[in-house]
């Protein structure tokens, strides 16, 4: 054992840090570490900027344009974009789509799609829940009826993420409604601008418009858009939701907030001292710190795992990455929410965009409360944690 | 020992509850935040039909002679429909440093406007430096004349846009954070030389940023001795953090009512979610916590009178620190168990604990609280 990172792999972790310093664009990282939202053009323009170094896809194999780096050097790439800080590129195709593609596409679909993917030609979302399922997502009831060389679909997907902006929409999709439900799915990709698709927008509590509903009405979609095989669509969206969790922990994304955390309590004065003077103020944040490193050397014990493990299937464990990782990210909100004292209530129309008007308060408070709202999400997507927690009880525990 | 409301303050609440449920609801809210004022005119006058603006005010003043378990019942109520109007500011805040800092005749002119809803007041106390400390004031009152020159900044002042009269503190002598030298003025909110910047809140309620540039007040503009006002503030304080104490529980009630209806009536995998141990547990969480809330809402209620000062301050800090707590877990807990559409705005619950949220800031939340008492001897004897 031995828990050090080697020289090149440290010489690896500068390499990818010093790119980001010189390569995200000022306007992407001033809006991440202000916790305002990115508008498309800022995430395409910085997928772009990756793709072109050749790093928007690192972890999809070589020959579909990965990097082939190991295990550690993918965790030391996220970790350094997230405390960059930095967007991910978009998750729905590079991290969710792209390899459901690769393992499971065919060559047509994998030779149109995944270039598109990396330079984000295309924009994706994930159509997988509905208003009658989100944890029991095996119930969904959206149909395709094949007709021809066509499916027609109806139903309603909902909470899907950024879909207003979206070129295409995975889904799934009921095509057997006989069999038992996780037998009857199957995996299919509906472009957003066919006849009988229908956004309409669901705003948040934080005042936010990042989730959508979407309605197909009679949509019809070439058979050729199928995943995989009929009625196989469960396999898939498991594979790719196992996936989903591994980056979930996002331990460098808490790592950069709690970092500015510090740094605005040194600026914020309560009496004559600082904040980050005050020891029970300090104390929290510093039990924080504690939960964070624990994390980070929980997923990288993960990470490690990860090169000896025969199956694809993901580790069971990624689902403490997934608890605990939402947990810190929500605990770094609410002592920020603390730190801005009374200037936490201010909500003036506006918060995401920067605006001319002088701040109400101290420039960096507009976001706080929206924030710490918004932040509530991490633990009821990508699996709430209560059903993250019946994961580990039966597939860690057997109980 | 009687927990138990008086036949007239279960009136009050039944009354106020009929009005609340007909023209408060989630609906109306919404069409209300877009009115002028971002509140309502038409339910504020039928506030003062019902006597509510007049509750804590003597009767020879024009008030209704009320204590604070009437508060705590109007509170609960404004809690439970999530009001907008502006009943701390004006009648808690605002009202109660008519009664602890006002001269006779400043109660005798005040108190029927206040109580018949043509006066709204607004307390400007807040500063961007002084956080939570009630003696740290930076803006100056001056001689000027006969009467003062008034300068300086506050600032989250709640409904100060649509207040017509602000109570505005001041210093007249002394340092920054010196408990000493603090006056109390009423200023009319047109006045020269004041300007305000209203904003919504994020609990969808209105504040104001106020300047005072050199703004001339004559001298009876004085609430009380200038330079002694900092018990009446602390007093009046106490008072709001116990209307805001019993206004959380009903925010908190309504949280885990639609929270415990949610999982009897959410199916997933073929059942209610109700029926899953874990969130039965985490419901009845939620109701020890409120509960535990509710009873420091009664405890704050009974000592918002005490005349001892510590004792006095000890108990709303205790108070504060329980409904801050039990507020974030109900409020979590209320938004979690209700999945993805308890992130959204159209659905009420987020409002609920947005306010709740809110509530824990206003005055210090729970952790500020929790450190104050620490200071003192506590709430048990050593
Ligand atoms: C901001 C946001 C973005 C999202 N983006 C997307 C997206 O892009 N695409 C997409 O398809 N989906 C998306 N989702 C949906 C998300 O995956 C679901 O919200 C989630 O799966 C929970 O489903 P639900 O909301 O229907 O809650 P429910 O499943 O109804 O759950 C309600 C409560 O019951 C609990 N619960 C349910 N079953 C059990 C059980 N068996 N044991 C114990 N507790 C249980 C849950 O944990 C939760 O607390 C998003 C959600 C949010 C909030």
């Amino acid at each position: 054992m031995d828990l050090r990172f080697t020289p090149e792999e440290i010489a690896f972790r500068d390499e990818v840090r010093a790119f980001f310093k010189a390569s995200v664009p000022e306007v992407v990282r001033r809006k991440m570490r202000e916790s305002r939202s990115l508008a498309k053009e800022d995430l395409v323009a910085w997928q772009r900027i990756l793709h072109k170094r050749g790093w928007a896809t690192p972890h999809w194999p070589v020959e579909w344009g990965g990097t082939g780096w190991s295990p550690t050097q993918q965790y030391l790439f996220m970790d350094e974009m997230q405390q960059a800080p930095a967007p991910p590129p978009l998750q729905f195709g590079v991290n969710m789509l792209g390899p459901v593609l690769i393992a499971f596409g065919n060559e047509k679909q994998k030779r149109h799609f995944l270039p598109r993917i990396a330079n984000i030609d295309d924009w994706w979302c994930q159509g997988f829940s509905e208003p009658g399922s989100g944890s029991d997502l095996a119930s969904l009831r959206t149909s395709a009826r094949r007709d021809g060389d066509h499916y027609v679909v109806n139903g309603q997907k909902t909470w899907t993420t950024l879909a207003q902006y979206a070129d295409w929409i995975f889904c799934l999709v009921r095509t057997n409604t006989q069999a038992k439900k996780q037998e009857g799915i199957s995996f299919l990709l509906i472009d957003m601008k066919s006849k009988g698709v229908t956004v309409r927008p669901i705003v948040t509590i934080d005042g936010g418009r990042e989730i959508n509903e979407v309605f197909f009405d009679d949509v019809r979609v070439p058979v050729e858009n199928l995943v995989g095989e009929e009625n196989k669509g469960w396999d898939y969206a498991k594979f790719l939701l196992g996936n989903e969790r591994v980056g979930i922990a996002r331990v460098g994304v808490s790592k950069e907030r709690i970092r500015r955390l510090k740094q605005l309590a040194a600026l914020e004065r309560d009496g004559d001292r600082p904040m980050i003077e005050d020891e029970r103020f300090r104390e929290r944040i510093a039990q924080v710190e504690v939960e964070l490193k624990a994390l980070e050397m929980t997923q990288l014990r993960v990470v490690a795992a990860e090169r000896n493990r025969k199956d694809k299937r993901p580790d069971p464990a990624s689902s403490i990455l997934k608890i605990k990782g939402s947990e810190i990210q929500q605990a770094v909100t609410e002592l920020a929410l603390e730190l801005v004292g009374p200037y936490a209530m201010p909500a003036p129309e506006e918060p995401d965009e920067f605006s001319n008007e002088p701040p109400i308060g101290p420039d960096w408070a507009g976001t706080v409360a929206p924030t710490y709202f918004n932040w509530r999400k991490t633990s009821i997507y990508g699996g709430s944690n209560e059903i993250q927690k019946n994961i580990i009880a039966k597939a860690i525990l057997g109980l | 020992m009687d927990f138990d409301l008086s036949e007239e303050q279960q009136l009050l609440k039944d009354s106020l509850g009929r009005l609340l449920a007909d023209r408060g609801s989630f609906e109306q809210r919404q069409k209300h935040q877009s009115e002028a004022d971002g509140w309502s005119r038409a339910l504020w006058a039928r506030y003062a039909e019902l006597g509510l603006l007049g509750l804590p005010f003597e009767e020879r003043h024009g008030g209704l002679g009320a204590g604070p378990v009437e508060t705590m019942v109007a509170m609960e109520a404004f809690g439970r429909a999530l009001a907008l109007e502006p009943y701390l500011a004006a009648v808690v805040l605002g009202g109660g440093l008519i009664r602890h800092a006002g001269s006779e005749a400043q109660k005798s002119a005040l108190v029927p406007r206040i109580a018949d809803g043509s006066l709204i007041l607004a307390f400007a106390h807040g500063e961007r430096q002084a956080r939570y400390e009630l003696a740290d004031v930076a803006t100056t009152a001056k001689k000027d004349g006969t009467g003062w020159a008034l300068d300086g900044e506050k600032g989250v002042v709640l409904h100060g846009d649509s207040a017509d009269k602000l109570i505005v503190s001041a210093r007249v002598s002394g340092k920054r954070r010196d408990r000493e030298g603090i006056g109390l003025f009423l200023v009319d909110s047109n006045a020269s030389g004041v300007t305000r910047r209203g904003y919504p809140t994020a609990d969808g309620l209105r504040a104001a940023e106020i300047g005072f540039s050199s703004v001339k007040l004559s001298a009876d503009a004085a609430l009380g001795g200038p330079g002694h006002a900092l018990p009446a503030i602390e007093r009046v304080v106490d008072e709001a953090i116990a209307a805001l104490a019993a206004e959380s529980v009903g925010v908190m009630a309504v949280m885990h009512e639609m929270t415990v209806e949610y999982l009897k009536t959410r199916k997933q995998f073929g059942t209610t979610i109700g029926s899953f141990q874990v969130l039965q547990h985490r419901a009845v969480d939620m109701l020890v916590a409120l509960e535990q809330a509710r009873s420091m809402a009664m405890f704050a209620t009974m000592m918002a009178s005490e005349e001892d000062a510590a004792e006095r301050q000890k108990a709303m800090a205790a108070a504060k620190v329980q409904i801050g707590r039990s507020g974030k877990l109900v409020g979590q807990q209320a938004i979690q168990l209700h999945g993805g559409i308890g992130m959204t705005n159209e659905y009420k619950v987020g409002h609920y604990f947005k306010r709740m949220t809110m509530i824990d800031t206003l005055f210090g939340p729970a952790e500020h609280h929790l450190s104050r008492l620490a200071r003192t001897d506590g709430l048990v004897e050593a």
